[in-house]
């Protein structure tokens, strides 16, 4: 039920729906990256550009996972490197790292991934339920799974994610403006 | 159907207010006993235009009282009334109150039913009471002795129609006013083929008959008397009416009592224009000067033979670039008018009320200014000319005994300082008054040292809760007086300081950016970081090893600046999460000054001043505490721009703890 919920939700917001979309009434495209081993994928929508790695400015009072910000032809960015969110054991920079320019809700975030891969159109038969992990695993930002022959994508709720108050990129009065909305 | 109405309603509003405005700085140089027609018309104008507008969108209270206050100038202007001080008080007494059911009407506030009502009946006194004696000995004597008819040249501006104008429509209204007859005047007329026909060529000869007034006669071109020449004269009963109504040249003999317009205005073409859209435009511009200063970067290492074309292009691609900015940048630019045009009233009640006498002059009003500073400052130029009224100038038996004049003269000037603007308000009175300020400091608890240049004592006066006058009266010493001004005018990246002589007056002087998008900043290298420190907050700027630096408790430290001890603020500590160096010997201190308190910053490098746009950060970020926003430099890289007054407040509350 929660799987459905989840991909019900997000296309209300995908008014402009791609006429591939509407082709295989169900699917949707997702941009693919790379964190570490895995796989993840984001709603194409969401995503603005893909850069290369800019010389971000550190800003103070930061978590260690805010690189800092970018200047984007004018517009002061900032930037979450998304290894070290995820504690993955190494973020390096090399020639494949990026930065996934996103597009969320009027604001404009950018985050630093391993490499990008594709964008993959997934039908709902694709489409999985994120598992049930007992314990403490924070599932609230998977909208569920994408099973493609033998890999699997992680499908992120990228602008839950990404207002998400450990995320720290909103205050926390813009939290409350929002809820009012 | 569907038309917005509360488009053309703004629209109407905002008319209105300027319409009020200029009633109210007319009426204000109105010599009562030398009263200019010109003057008078003016004031009839935009009152009659605001009951015409708000008669359309049906706002019938704001209709009813400007109805009477449009017949009571009418009879001003005819001459039927006699202007007195009385009769300015009042009007002045209705503008503020129709301003008050503008903003009734706008919704932004409650009628104050009882203040009109007595308002209306002041107005309406005012006629009846003129009415029953109407004193025929200063009428003008054609009004007195009510002329057959009028004589009158129309004579439209070729380009009449374009304002929605109908010339045959007046004619009708003057025909129905009394016998008209009409000759039209074809000597303007062009050969056909160079006849344009959204063009108006005519013009009129009309003599109408009847018992009319000459006021009613010039509300029928009320709506078109910028846009033609218009002359009416009387037709005197003895003269045979057909004797000269053949010749009826604007350029009439000295007989002709009531004025062609000698004004016809400078022709000033404007557009409205949302300030949001401007504000854009001056963000696009930004990113284009910081492109372009990119590219001029880049482009200093190109060969100057092989790539002539291009570094040609380049250079011109700068000269066209700042040519931009400065058009974009002017079009936000208002006259500093804006500002001092307000302040006549303010000072002509407030004199009145605490019985002194003052003359205010004004100079410089031209000079101009971003609008959006202009709206800012409204509040504390008010505040400062209030405390002058109040404090600064004597009443006048004061100033005779110190041997002055009975007048005091309240002096506002504002001109252009390199890319500053200073507005300076000066008063001849008697001057910031040392002993009752360091008594009042004492009261207070203000920390004063022992011997106090003037200029410090001044300064005292920018201490929050400091106010010295005795009584707290309602024009000013509420006590929350010159620190909200400083603090405005701190916020606009400005200054203000006050100077004074015992006696002979005090002066205050507000140093103020031309625009709130630009920040002259002083750049400054810590690690790889560069940060943007506002040039205004720096003092001085020091190498260690001139000053003693004390450690206090765990990483506090302070420096001796000047017989102070000031909390030292290390920016790599602070941002960068740099450990204090042991050694600050490699830095350099830069002293900087907020709210009349001193931090030292420590940097690794003074970079360089520059003037940086400001950008927010908290678009897409959220607010960070010590950081006021950011800029891009001419690299392209982001520098964060410091808010010295966190800083300060920060730094001195650690150094206390």
């Amino acid at each position: 039920m929660e799987a459905m919920q989840a991909t019900q939700s997000a296309p209300a917001q995908e008014t402009p729906a791609t006429a591939a979309a509407e082709r295989e009434a169900g699917a949707r495209e997702f941009l693919t990256f790379a964190l570490g081993e895995e796989e993840y994928g984001v709603d194409i929508l969401k995503v603005q550009e893909i850069r290369g790695c800019d010389a971000v400015t550190r800003l103070p009072e930061s978590p260690d996972f805010i690189k800092g910000v970018i200047n984007l032809r004018g517009i002061i960015v900032p930037i979450v490197d998304m290894r070290v969110k995820f504690r993955l054991p190494q973020a390096e920079y090399n020639e494949f790292t990026v930065m996934i320019i996103l597009n969320l809700d009027d604001r404009v975030v950018g985050m630093v991934v391993d490499s990008v891969s594709d964008v993959m159109m997934l039908g709902a038969d694709k489409l999985r339920e994120p598992p049930e992990f007992g314990g403490n695993f924070d599932t609230r930002f998977i909208t569920g799974l994408g099973a493609l022959d033998d890999r699997m994508l992680i499908l992120l709720d990228i602008e839950r994610l990404m207002h998400s108050e450990e995320m720290a990129l909103v205050s926390a009065t813009d939290d409350v403006a929002q809820a009012d909305d | 159907m569907g038309i917005d109405i509360s488009r053309f309603q703004d629209t109407f509003f905002e008319e209105s207010r300027e319409g009020l405005d200029l009633m109210e700085s007319r009426l204000l140089e109105l010599d009562v006993k030398q009263t200019d027609t010109e003057t008078l018309n003016e004031i009839f104008r935009a009152a009659h235009s605001i009951k015409g507008g708000a008669g359309t969108f049906g706002f019938s209270a704001i209709t009813d009282f400007t109805h009477s206050l449009e017949t009571l100038l009418d009879r001003v202007r005819a001459g039927e009334l006699p202007p007195s001080d009385d009769l300015v008080s009042t009007l002045l007494e209705a503008v503020d109150i129709t301003r008050g059911l503008l903003a009734a009407a706008r919704g932004d506030a409650d009628i104050d039913a009882a203040a009109v009502a007595a308002a209306h009946e002041k107005l309406n006194h005012w006629q009846g009471g003129a009415t029953a004696a109407p004193g025929p000995a200063v009428e003008p004597a054609q009004d007195a002795a009510s002329p057959r008819g009028w004589r009158i040249g129309f004579e439209p501006d070729a380009e009449i129609f374009a304002s929605g104008n109908e010339p045959l429509r007046l004619l009708r209204e003057l025909a129905s006013l009394g016998e008209l007859d009409v000759q039209a005047d074809i000597d303007r007329l062009p050969d056909l083929e160079d006849i344009d026909p959204e063009r108006c060529y005519l013009s009129w000869r009309l003599r109408l008959e009847g018992d009319v007034s000459e006021a009613e006669v010039r509300d029928v071109f009320a709506w078109v008397e910028d846009e033609c020449r218009l002359t009416v004269e009387p037709i005197e009963p003895q003269v045979a009416p057909a004797a000269d109504s053949s010749s009826a040249e604007p350029a009439s003999p000295a007989a002709a009592a009531p004025t062609t317009r000698p004004r016809p205005a400078p022709e000033q073409r404007s557009l409205r224009v949302s300030v949001d859209k401007i504000d854009a435009l001056m963000n696009l511009v930004g990113e284009l000067v910081i492109t372009q200063e990119m590219l001029q970067q880049q482009g200093s290492g190109l060969d100057p033979v092989r790539d002539e074309v291009m570094l040609n292009g380049l250079s011109q691609l700068h000269l066209n670039t700042r040519r931009l900015q400065e058009a974009v940048m002017a079009t936000r630019m208002v006259p500093v008018d804006f500002l001092f045009s307000r302040l006549p009233r303010l000072v002509h009640d407030l004199a009145n009320k605490l019985g002194k006498q003052v003359t205010l002059e004004t100079v410089g009003e031209g000079t101009e200014l971003d609008r959006g500073v202009i709206e800012k400052l409204t509040d504390p130029l008010n505040h400062i000319v209030r405390n002058s009224l109040d404090h600064g100038l004597e009443g006048p038996e004061a100033r005779r005994a110190a041997g002055k004049p009975e007048t005091g003269t309240l002096t506002l000037t504002a001109s252009h300082e390199g890319g500053h603007i200073v507005i300076v308000i000066q008063d001849d009175g008697r001057g910031l008054d040392r002993d009752r300020i360091l008594a009042k400091a004492r009261e207070r608890g203000l920390p004063l040292g022992n011997d106090m240049s003037d200029a410090e004592v001044c300064q005292l006066i920018f201490a929050p809760g400091f106010s010295t006058a005795a009584a707290v009266s309602d024009v000013s010493g509420r006590g929350v007086g010159m620190d909200v001004v400083r603090q405005n005018i701190q916020s606009l990246n400005g200054q203000v300081e006050v100077t004074s002589v015992a006696g002979r007056g005090t002066r205050v002087a507000i140093r103020l950016p031309l625009t709130l998008a630009i920040l002259d900043g002083m750049s400054v290298a810590v690690g790889r970081e560069t940060y943007i420190v506002p040039l205004h907050s720096v003092v001085e700027s020091l190498q260690p090893g001139a000053t003693e630096i004390r450690r206090l408790t765990g990483s506090a430290h302070v420096a001796r600046v000047r017989g102070e001890f000031v909390p030292i603020v290390p920016l790599g500590d602070l941002f960068g999460g740099r450990p204090w160096a042991s050694n600050p010997a490699d830095g350099i201190l830069v002293v900087v000054e907020s709210g009349g308190r001193r931090t030292v910053l420590l940097v690794d490098e003074l970079v360089g001043q520059q003037q940086v746009v400001i950008k927010n950060l908290e678009a897409n970020y959220k607010r960070i505490s010590g950081i006021a926003g950011a800029t891009i430099l001419g690299d392209g890289r982001v520098a964060l721009i410091l808010d010295i007054g966190e800083l300060v407040l920060v730094s001195s509350q650690a150094a206390a703890a």
